[in-house]
């Protein structure tokens, strides 16, 4: 049972030769079999081709045949030793974009290919485009035909220049160039020996290398409930498949929208029952409490909760021959909910070619636009770019029960969030302040978003120093900033606190709540602390809304930063001069779920804070 | 640090339950298509693991041709009575006998096309709103492109051109009454790794997927059983030989291959050395280029 699974789109349009990579795979991995192949060769020779015509193999209904060319999405499966592949082969015409994004919504990576003789066409950015919108974390930009080409290297040189610029325009996490052709199979799976200048992967090894779990969210868990599953009177458990994050036996949950809160006692499978099970998996969970929990329902951690809301603003691909009618009835089905909702709002068109923004009356068939959702119910969401599991809806036409159109939630409108504050910890006499002038308000007027970046790592790794740099590069910029450093707590508010395991955890639990206060004023908090327990970071997390919490792991070995020791701190606790100092006495544990890990052994400090500064634009928090 | 990562084998078996459990949700009388063969035989294990601790909560259809292999029946009431589950069965017999199809003649005829009829009248007579079939898209071109939740006409007809897109995992059951659904919670296995999982979860099948000696003869370049429901053409001998089936389906168009694999490791290897593709031995397919394509548009599974 060895080997993982990687789902991948293809876009590109027939002259591009897609459907002959396709098949140049299949064939060079042994997935295309005697009668298969001597199908395809019976169809060139009738068709008149002088090659193996490879498209045969992908081009599937009657029609396609016919005319030539791809009109749905296609599904294709092959198996290395290292790992099963599923390809969603998609048309690229302008006309198939539907079919595009439909293809791109389960897909970890995208192949977008560009013909060598034509270079960056329209197209090639268009599929870009979409493999960014839809979230897909790696990009293979194949550069096919270089057969035509001589193996020029300056027309593959070209290409990449060219398509790394209009791609730094679009939040693409990994982009990798590779020159091929299919027709010969040079760089599909075997190294081309007519590009001696070309030294990386062969598309094949860089599929079967690529990292499949950048799209998965295990920080969050979100459980949508499917169904009730009885046995006999007492027994009662939810079905569901776990959208996001993890979860154990004995962990304090709340119910959405409802607020109820429990225990999750059982977590079954057919197989047994588990320790914990994790994104991806289908399960049943048993509850401490009887509760009223049905279809639509979703199962979250107490301390770290989705947006709330019902009404959003929301990025919205149009699949229907029906334009949008706005205010009209749709229905919105989200995770295992299923809801009634209009587009109240309107607010652009954007150019799939040009990336422009267009006013608009309406959206066609293929066009995608910026919209506001409102639902008659509450949707429990999260931002697409932070959850694809849970920022992902379609809207159902109610008259024809057509799928019409694909979206993606972006945040909550302007009096979208709908409060539903589950009993947290704090004092049971003080009622919560609510401020006046809302963070909305306060965020609008500063001109970004107000986040708390948790920069944490050993001592010496650099985590003043790198905030420090940070904050006056965002000054100059209008930034509202708030610094909360470690050993400057500790001469005033924390001035009472040792460095037991649970004066650590009450520094953090002071600290956070006071990064807490201040985000909710608008600022982008910079908080540096060594904070070695994975428990304290969690818990500072689980203050601060989804998407704002911003955990920056500052790496760094022992090693190097014990010969850094600007403080000397490492010294005296090598002579034992220091109890329980992290690193030396007392054990650090790594981030497993950091927004960036930035290394300061290998990178100075400046390279560092530009890492921030683009993961902070890229997440929309400074414009 | 836990290990998160899933093997591809526990990515489908959690898919495929998933999308049982959609169907338990969003439909009020959905059947299971069972047709005795391995993908079917997998569907009831995994409809088993969706809804455990609870009972599968819909029944087994069987549409019987009259023409199965006898262990095929003796199987499926044995897998019946382990499940907990219930089974119905219609006949293409009384369609026939009702006057709704005309049985073919010849030395070629096949009750296959006939079943497709007893299919959709049993899904009316049953109110059936979603019927959930073990096709997979590694089989044949023409399901390359089928979605998991596959929309039906009221004529139980599919249109490949109009199909709904199916983004994320969210799967749009809406239709009007009279339409129904076909459901493939297989769509993303190949035949490997239903063997691979058969393997893995130590499921029991059918004596007919492993060698054993029959008496076969080749017709269309197909190894056909030796039964009652074919007669031999001028030119056609019987033989006993060592086989195996790799799909089955009726007695008249389910082709056999020489081998002696007798465990699922061996039958496994068998596959891996393999170059000839599974509905390779079906003689069905043949008929022409697009013949799954045809008979898909009209209803059959």
């Amino acid at each position: 049972m060895a080997g993982d699974l990687l789902r991948f789109t293809t876009a590109g349009s027939v002259d591009d030769g897609k459907s002959t990579l396709i098949g140049r795979l299949l064939l060079d991995c042994r997935a295309i079999l005697e009668d298969q192949m001597a199908a395809i060769e019976r169809a060139s020779r009738s068709r008149g081709d002088p090659y193996l015509d490879l498209a045969l193999l992908t081009d599937g209904l009657r029609a396609e045949r016919e005319q030539g060319i791809t009109i749905d999405v296609a599904y294709r499966y092959f198996a290395t030793p290292r790992r099963k592949f599923i390809i969603a082969d998609t048309p690229g015409h302008i006309q198939y974009t539907r079919n595009m994004i439909t293809g791109a919504s389960t897909a970890d990576l995208a192949v977008v290919l560009i013909d060598a003789r034509k270079g960056v066409v329209t197209q090639s950015k268009r599929h870009g485009f979409i493999a960014s919108l839809l979230g897909i974390p790696h990009i293979v930009v194949a550069v096919n035909k270089m057969d035509l080409v001589e193996y020029r290297q300056e027309v593959f040189e070209a290409i990449v220049a060219e398509y790394r610029a209009f791609a730094s325009k679009l939040a693409v996490p990994d982009l990798t160039f590779i020159p091929i052709s299919a027709l010969h199979g040079d760089n599909v799976v075997h190294p081309s020996q007519a590009m001696p200048w070309y030294d990386g992967p062969t598309l094949l090894h860089h599929l079967e290398r690529v990292h499949v779990g950048a799209g998965r969210n295990l920080v969050d868990f979100r459980f949508p409930v499917q169904m009730t599953i009885r046995n006999h009177p007492d027994f009662r458990g939810y079905a569901g498949q776990i959208a996001s994050g993890t979860i154990m036996p004995g962990e304090e949950i709340v119910v959405l929208p409802s607020g109820q809160t429990s225990r999750v006692q059982e977590i079954i499978t057919y197989g047994g029952s588990l320790a914990e099970a994790a994104a991806g998996d289908s399960v049943v969970l048993r509850l401490a409490d009887e509760l009223d929990v049905g279809r639509g329902d979703m199962i979250v951690r107490r301390r770290n909760l989705p947006l709330i809301a019902d009404r959003l603003e929301c990025t919205l691909c149009w699949m229907s021959e029906e334009p949008l009618r706005l205010a009209a009835p749709y229905i919105v089905r989200h995770t295992t909910r299923q809801v009634s909702a209009r587009i109240v709002g309107l607010d652009y068109r954007i150019d799939v070619d040009t990336l422009h923004r267009e006013l608009a009356e309406t959206l066609h068939l293929n066009e995608i636009g910026r919209v506001t959702l409102e639902t008659s119910q509450v949707l429990c969401c999260d931002p697409y770019a932070l959850n694809r599991a849970t920022g992902g809806f379609i809207l159902i036409d109610v008259a024809t029960n057509n799928t019409v159109a694909a979206g993606m939630i972006r945040r909550a409108a302007q009096n979208g969030v709908v409060n539903i504050q589950p009993p947290r910890l704090r004092s049971s006499d003080v009622a919560w302040e609510e401020a006046t002038i809302t963070r909305a308000a306060r965020e609008a007027r500063n001109g970004h978003l107000a986040a708390v970046l948790w920069f944490t790592g050993l001592s010496g790794s650099g985590k003043s120093t790198i905030a420090r740099l940070l904050e006056r590069r965002l000054f100059p910029l209008g930034v509202q900033t708030f610094r909360l450093d470690g050993d400057n707590v500790r001469h005033g508010l924390n001035g009472d606190l040792g460095f037991s395991p649970a004066d650590r955890q009450e520094n953090i639990r002071r600290v956070a709540e006071v990064a807490k206060l201040a985000f909710e004023h608008g600022a982008i908090v910079l908080c540096t602390f060594i904070s070695p327990f994975r428990r304290d970071r969690e818990f500072a997390r689980s203050l601060i809304p989804a998407g704002r919490f911003i955990e920056i792991y500052v790496k760094c070995d022992v090693a190097t930063c014990e010969a850094r020791d600007p403080k000397g701190l490492y010294a005296r606790a090598r002579r034992g001069e220091i109890a329980e100092f992290t690193g030396i006495s007392s054990p650090y544990e790594e981030p497993q779920t950091a927004e960036l890990i930035t290394d300061t052994q290998t990178q100075s400090a400046e390279a560092c804070v530009e890492e921030i500064l683009a993961l902070l634009r890229s997440r929309g928090i400074l414009r | 640090m836990p290990d998160y990562t899933r093997t591809h084998l526990q990515q489908l078996e959690a898919e495929a339950i998933y999308v049982l459990r959609e169907v338990a949700a969003q439909f009020e009388r959905p059947v299971l298509l069972f047709s005795g063969g391995k993908d079917s035989i997998l569907l009831v294990h995994l409809a088993r693991r969706a809804f455990w601790p609870g009972r599968i909560p819909f029944p087994l259809l069987h549409i019987d041709t009259g023409h199965n292999f006898p262990e095929t029946l003796a199987f499926r009431d044995r897998l019946v009575r382990q499940m907990d589950v219930e089974l119905l069965v219609r006949y293409v017999q009384d369609s026939i006998d009702r006057g709704r199809v005309v049985e073919e003649r010849g030395p070629t005829a096949s009750r296959n096309a006939l079943q497709t009829v007893t299919l959709l009248d049993a899904l009316i007579e049953l109110r059936a709103d979603a019927a959930i079939g073990g096709a997979r898209r590694d089989e044949e071109k023409a399901r390359a492109k089928e979605r998991f939740f596959s929309h039906r006409d009221r004529f139980g007809q599919w249109d490949p051109k109009n199909q709904r897109p199916e983004l994320w995992n969210l799967y749009n059951g809406r239709k009007t009454p009279g339409e129904h659904f076909r459901v493939f919670p297989l769509s993303n296995w190949t035949e490997l790794d239903i063997w691979q999982y058969i393997q893995a979860q130590g499921i029991e099948l059918p004596s007919l997927y492993f060698a054993h000696r029959r008496d076969v003869f080749s017709r269309d370049g197909v190894l056909l059983a030796v039964s009652p429901y074919l007669s031999l053409l001028p030119g056609e001998k019987a033989e006993n030989r060592l086989v195996r089936f790799r799909t089955i389906g009726d007695m008249t168009c389910t082709g056999a291959t020489e081998s002696a694999a007798t465990t699922v490791a061996e039958v496994i290897a068998e596959l891996i050395a393999s170059r000839i593709s599974e509905r390779g031995t079906r003689a069905d397919d043949k008929r022409s280029e697009a013949a799954m394509e045809e008979r898909k548009r009209q209803g059959y599974f």
